[in-house]
């Protein structure tokens, strides 16, 4: 089957993921789901062997944990999304048309995220990567505190529209891997004591270019464009060291 | 000379949901929307304990406080012979203008009820006791009897508003004190529990009240040991064994016996980090640094989001690195507090504006008046 | 008269790796190696060992070990060898037995005791590499309630706040004098304080001009029975000024400093004749009762025009709580208490070992005297006597201090080892000596940075165990016993700390 719609408004966390590994085993591509409130884990009991991949939209707010261990499908949520999203998420991609809450992109070890508006704190916490595996985070907004905390891997950039200034301290405490591009600037305490920050290089310019280009696709009715985004100042926050305490610890 | 025993206090640990609504022009409603989104936030909750505050709900009988008493005990005698004692207490230091048990529905899910019941009091200071306020001299009244009579808890002591609680999930509270159809609030705070003390019990669930002020609260006081000492010295007895007691004993100490703003408060209860403190302006700094030396013991440490409602206002507040969520929102005259959006959502669809507030900034809806406190210190208007 | 008494340690020396060089003869200050020319070798005398350990570290060859003698006596568990030895001097010479250090005498040691919690699943540990971590501490009185006054949306204080002292780390170094110990080791304690943000303690022997600019302003001056070194313009200079009214070593007697170690330099500081025994007073002579002590504290806040914390040092005896409850009464600031196992340059064995008790009981039952008559907030607490670890500290917080003093730990950052000969000013170390030949070797840079070390790395130790206990700032730990419990101790014992017994 090629599109299913579900109405989720007496579906508890449970079934409404009952009903959606069953269409995934039989076959169906694209799912809707309409009046999600707060349900939980949605797309996360979505493994196969197989490698199956569904398409779900979501019509309302889902609950904590949206996409957790994702494991290569695409979810794309017309509203607010809260805590959890992208958990510790395998492949596959996540569009939030609005803002998210805490620990976006936790643990996060490949596939791409994109949030229009803002998140909250811990955003990308010990976000990771291996030679080509590398996840992508794309947010419109800004983070509050912790962001890229514990970093050791990953690529996150955040834009910074609508005039907005990065305010969130901590940034990066404990990065020793991974890469976050800023749009605007950041004080030097707002960040972690082995971050450094730095101007753009030209040549991480490139990948900036192709991930703004993928975010403003995703979200055409905010107008953007795309040279106006990238001829502001950009900096980049990566890590001094790979051990950034190895001088903590005696004998 | 007898040997002293040690407290053996044993603290419950909170993890849980909790919910605001409140309607600033005062416009009054009934429980039931607040009852949905609590429930639409069942999984955060095992269904050992649940609980209401509600404000405005006794309008007929405003200028009188409103005793919400708990008789626990194993059996009806027990009970029956709490309530004789705390009677016979009451009718000696208050004026009793009514009381009845509270009305609730037999036929829900709740096992084993206490004895609830109310009664709007007016004081009666005598003697030594005549100078002290009307509220310092219910505060000490109350402790008392919580401390001395067995099997006897005013777990709700304010005017014109109550509290409604006890095990079970918080829906299920709801309905069986009828929450729903019985009462019409503008604010309704609400709470879901999920302790990791087996022994639930009726009082261990929150709200937790003292005059007016209630607190819900989600996380767990690891500096709870520190604030309990703290607050024992002026006269707070913190019997109801869980952590929330203290922040309800906090804010009492603090915005009604002290007067100190709200703003002031949350950075008492949440303060800024040293780093952030030593790069402000001056007068900012020694303001902060004051705060912190002097109120040190009172820093609620370890995760916390809570929702304080008070006469007239609406409250929340998380610790100061932002361990547990709370989302804030706006539509028209409502003002929503919750620890998932969803449940917002659900009764309120469409939403002025939705945010999460910072760690350690408090989140203010007032009675025909909104402030929201940014990182500046307060900028009333 | 002929002495009965064995030799306490034995130097065994490897004569094949002994090259000769004669270091240790030049190292010992007792005189316990000498070099016999006839025979080209070293020769040792066992008698005059103390047992510090100096000549085995220094032998370029390691031909050296020093090890203490085991008892040549028949095994008797009330006749040890150390009361007989005792006794037997006394026999000799009609004196007082002299010691140094702390107790060596197994007292329960309650920290051993008690294990602190961590948090798990209900509420999270806090990582303190990337969290932020506080350990700042006020240290002076507190007001009940702070009046603010809101004004357009200013808010400003309106109580007068009293003085206090800003530390970034609850530990501060413990009060030995100059004379106990010598020129660079005191002036090693004021550099590493100053470096490190906390204090030092001058002790009675006052403080030399020249240090007072640079140091004076992490310095707590003391003024002890002998008021040594005291004036205007000492008190002025200070951080905050302690009335010592006793030390944990030796409970009731006062300070000694014997001839030996009065040095030219340190009778100038003193301002008494040089060589001559510097005994303190065992009262102060003008603090007879509770009110004389409210007395002088207020002597001393109008000589520091009410800028400085006092504070008053007390040992930790019986009914301490209730000297303590008078003493912040009496307008103390702070009350520094010490316990059964502080450190001294020189007390009599008889009262370092039997007189005091130990501090763990002493802070916890001060601390609830104080609450439950409500005046806590109106002096903080620093504890001291025998802290040993990081682990020590933070339960001396947990307990109801607000920060501890460390004296041995300080002096064995800086090379001693507890020989227990401080009284003789033979210090090899070069750190409880006034000869400078010895004190000469202590490098006042390499000491101040050894202790700067074992500070950073202390309070290290205690954000990691905070971190753990769920807790990001120092002063919720303050008296919060719920994170303390007791293992393999009485009930009475639980009952004065005041805590559960682990799994309860």
């Amino acid at each position: 089957m090629e599109k299913v719609e579900i109405d989720t408004t007496d579906l508890a966390t449970r079934e409404l993921n009952d009903r959606l590994r069953d269409l995934m085993l039989a076959g169906t591509k694209k799912v809707v789901l309409r009046n999600v409130c707060g349900q939980r884990y949605i797309g996360t009991r979505l493994y196969s062997p197989e490698h199956r991949k569904m398409e779900i939209e979501i019509f309302g707010t889902p609950g904590n944990d949206l996409g957790a261990l994702l494991f290569d499908h695409k979810i794309t949520v017309h509203g607010n999304a809260q805590d959890g999203v992208g958990n510790t998420m395998d492949a596959g991609e996540i569009i939030v048309e609005g803002r998210a809450g805490d620990v976006l992109g936790f643990s996060m070890r490949g596939g791409r995220i994109f949030v229009r508006d803002s998140v909250g704190y811990r955003t990308a916490l010990h976000m990771k990567e291996y030679e080509d595996k590398r996840p992508v985070l794309v947010i419109g907004g800004t983070s509050q505190d912790f962001l890229g905390e514990y970093m050791a891997g990953g690529i996150v950039i955040l834009l910074g529209l609508g005039g907005k200034c990065h305010k969130g301290n901590f940034m990066g405490t404990g990065m020793h891997g991974g890469v976050i591009y800023l749009r605007g600037t950041v004080e030097k305490n707002q960040v972690g004591g082995q971050v450094e920050i730095s101007p753009l290089p030209e040549v991480d310019r490139e990948i900036v270019e192709h991930y703004v280009s993928e975010f403003i696709e995703r979200f055409p009715e905010l107008s953007l464009d795309k040279e106006q985004i990238l001829k502001e100042e950009w900096i980049r926050l990566s890590p001094k060291s790979k051990r950034p305490y190895e001088n903590l610890y005696a004998y | 000379m007898p040997r002293k025993r040690r407290e053996l206090y044993n603290k419950d640990i909170c993890a849980c949901s909790i919910f605001g609504a409140m309607n600033q022009d005062g416009e009054r409603f009934s429980g039931a929307g607040v009852m949905k989104a609590i429930a639409n936030m069942h999984v955060r909750g095992n269904g050992l304990g649940g609980g209401f505050a509600a404000y405005g709900i006794y309008p007929e009988y405003k200028d009188y406080y409103a005793f919400h008493l708990m008789f626990t005990g194993n059996s009806q005698e027990a009970r029956r012979s709490a309530k004789q004692d705390f009677d016979a207490f009451l009718c000696e230091n208050f004026d009793v203008i009514y009381d009845e048990e509270i009305p609730h529905d037999d036929e829900t899910t709740v096992t084993d009820p206490p004895l609830i019941w109310r009664y709007f009091v007016s004081c009666h200071q005598q003697g030594e006791e005549a100078l002290l306020s009307d509220e310092d001299y219910v505060v000490k009244k109350i402790m008392w009897v919580n401390t001395k009579i067995e099997n006897a808890y005013v777990f709700s002591s304010g005017k014109n508003m109550g509290c409604f609680k006890g095990v079970g999930y918080p829906e299920e509270i709801g309905e069986y004190f009828m929450l729903d159809r019985l009462y019409r609030a503008y604010t309704w705070t609400v709470h879901g529990r999920f302790p990791t003390n087996t022994q639930a019990w009726w009082g261990g669930a929150h709200p937790f009240s003292l005059l007016d002020t209630t607190v819900v609260h989600n996380g767990e006081i690891s500096s709870y040991g520190t604030n309990r000492w703290y607050l024992e010295m002026y006269g707070y007895a913190c019997t109801l064994q869980t952590d929330t007691e203290v922040i309800a004993y906090a804010a009492d100490l603090l915005m009604r016996r002290q007067n100190l703003p709200i703003e002031v408060v949350a950075k008492i209860l949440a303060p800024p980090i040293w780093n952030s403190i030593d790069r402000m302006n001056e007068k900012e700094k020694k303001l902060l640094t004051a705060l912190r030396m002097v109120y040190g013991p009172l820093l609620m440490n370890g995760p916390f989001s809570i929702i304080i409602g008070q006469t007239g206002k609406m409250i929340g507040l998380t610790d100061r690195i932002r361990l547990r969520p709370l989302t804030a929102a706006n539509r028209g005259a409502m003002f929503y507090l919750s620890s998932e959006e969803a449940s917002i959502r659900l009764i309120s669809p469409k939403l002025d504006s939705v945010w999460t507030p910072n760690g350690g900034e408090p989140v203010v809806g007032e009675l025909r008046n909104m402030r929201m406190v940014e990182d500046e210190i307060v900028r009333l208007s | 008269m002929k002495s009965f008494v064995f030799p306490e340690f034995k130097i065994i020396r490897d004569e094949e790796k002994c090259g000769q060089c004669r270091g240790c003869e030049r190292q010992c200050a007792f005189g316990t190696h000498t070099y016999d020319p006839v025979i080209d070798r070293l020769i040792s005398d066992d008698y005059k060992c103390a047992g510090c350990q100096r000549c085995v570290i220094f032998c370029p060859k390691d031909a050296l070990e020093v090890r203490p003698v085991p008892s040549p006596y028949r095994p008797n568990a009330s006749w040890s060898r150390e009361k007989l030895e005792d006794l037997k001097k006394q026999a000799e010479t009609g004196g007082v037995i002299l010691t140094g250090c702390g107790t060596d005498k197994p007292f329960r040691i309650y920290w051993d005791h008690m294990v602190l919690n961590a948090s798990q699943v209900t509420n999270p540990s806090i990582d303190p590499l990337r969290e932020p971590m506080e350990l700042r501490t006020f240290l002076g009185a507190k007001p009940d309630f702070m009046d603010v006054k809101t004004d357009n949306g200013e808010v400003e204080i309106e109580t007068k706040l009293g003085p206090n002292l800003m530390v970034e780390t609850p530990i501060l170094f413990s009060a030995m004098s100059y004379g106990a110990i010598s020129y660079n080791a005191f002036r090693s304690l004021a550099t590493a304080a100053c470096k490190s943000k906390t204090f030092f303690n001058t002790g009675e022997g006052g403080m030399p001009k020249e240090m007072r600019g640079e140091f004076g302003k992490c310095a707590i001056v003391q003024v002890a029975s002998g008021r040594f070194g005291i004036d205007a313009e000492y008190l002025n200079c200070a951080a905050a000024v302690e009335i010592k009214v006793g030390q944990g070593a030796k409970p009731g007697i006062g300070g000694h400093l014997p001839g030996e170690k009065v040095s030219a330099a340190v009778a100038a500081t003193r301002m008494i004749p040089m060589g001559t025994d510097a005994i303190s007073p065992a009262p102060h002579h003008d603090i007879y009762s509770i009110e004389d002590l409210s007395m002088l504290i207020y002597a001393l806040k109008e000589a520091t025009n009410y800028e400085k914390p006092v504070s008053v040092k007390i040992a930790a005896v019986h009914n301490f709580a209730a000297i303590g409850s008078g003493i912040v009464r009496a307008g103390a600031d702070i009350i520094a208490i010490d316990g059964l196992r502080g450190g001294t340059g020189a007390a009599p064995k008889v009262i370092r070992d039997n007189v005091g008790i130990p501090i763990e009981l002493a802070i916890s039952s001060l601390d609830r005297r104080l609450r439950n008559e409500g005046i806590r907030n109106r002096a903080s607490i620093i504890a001291a006597g025998g802290i040993r670890c990081s682990a020590d500290v933070i339960k001396s917080i947990a307990l109801g201090a607000d920060a501890v003093y460390i004296g041995s730990a300080a002096l064995i950052a800086m090379g001693c080892n507890l020989c227990q000969k401080c009284y003789t000013g033979k210090c090899n170390w070069g750190i409880c000596t006034q000869d400078p030949r010895l004190s000469g070797r202590l490098n006042v840079d390499i000491a101040s940075q050894r202790l700067s070390n074992l500070i950073h790395a202390w309070s290290h130790e205690i954000s990691e165990m905070l971190g753990g206990m769920g807790i990001n700032a120092l002063e919720s730990l303050r008296g919060n016993r719920d994170h303390l419990r007791g293992v393999g101790l009485y009930e009475w014992e639980l009952d004065v700390l005041g805590i559960k017994g682990a799994g309860e």
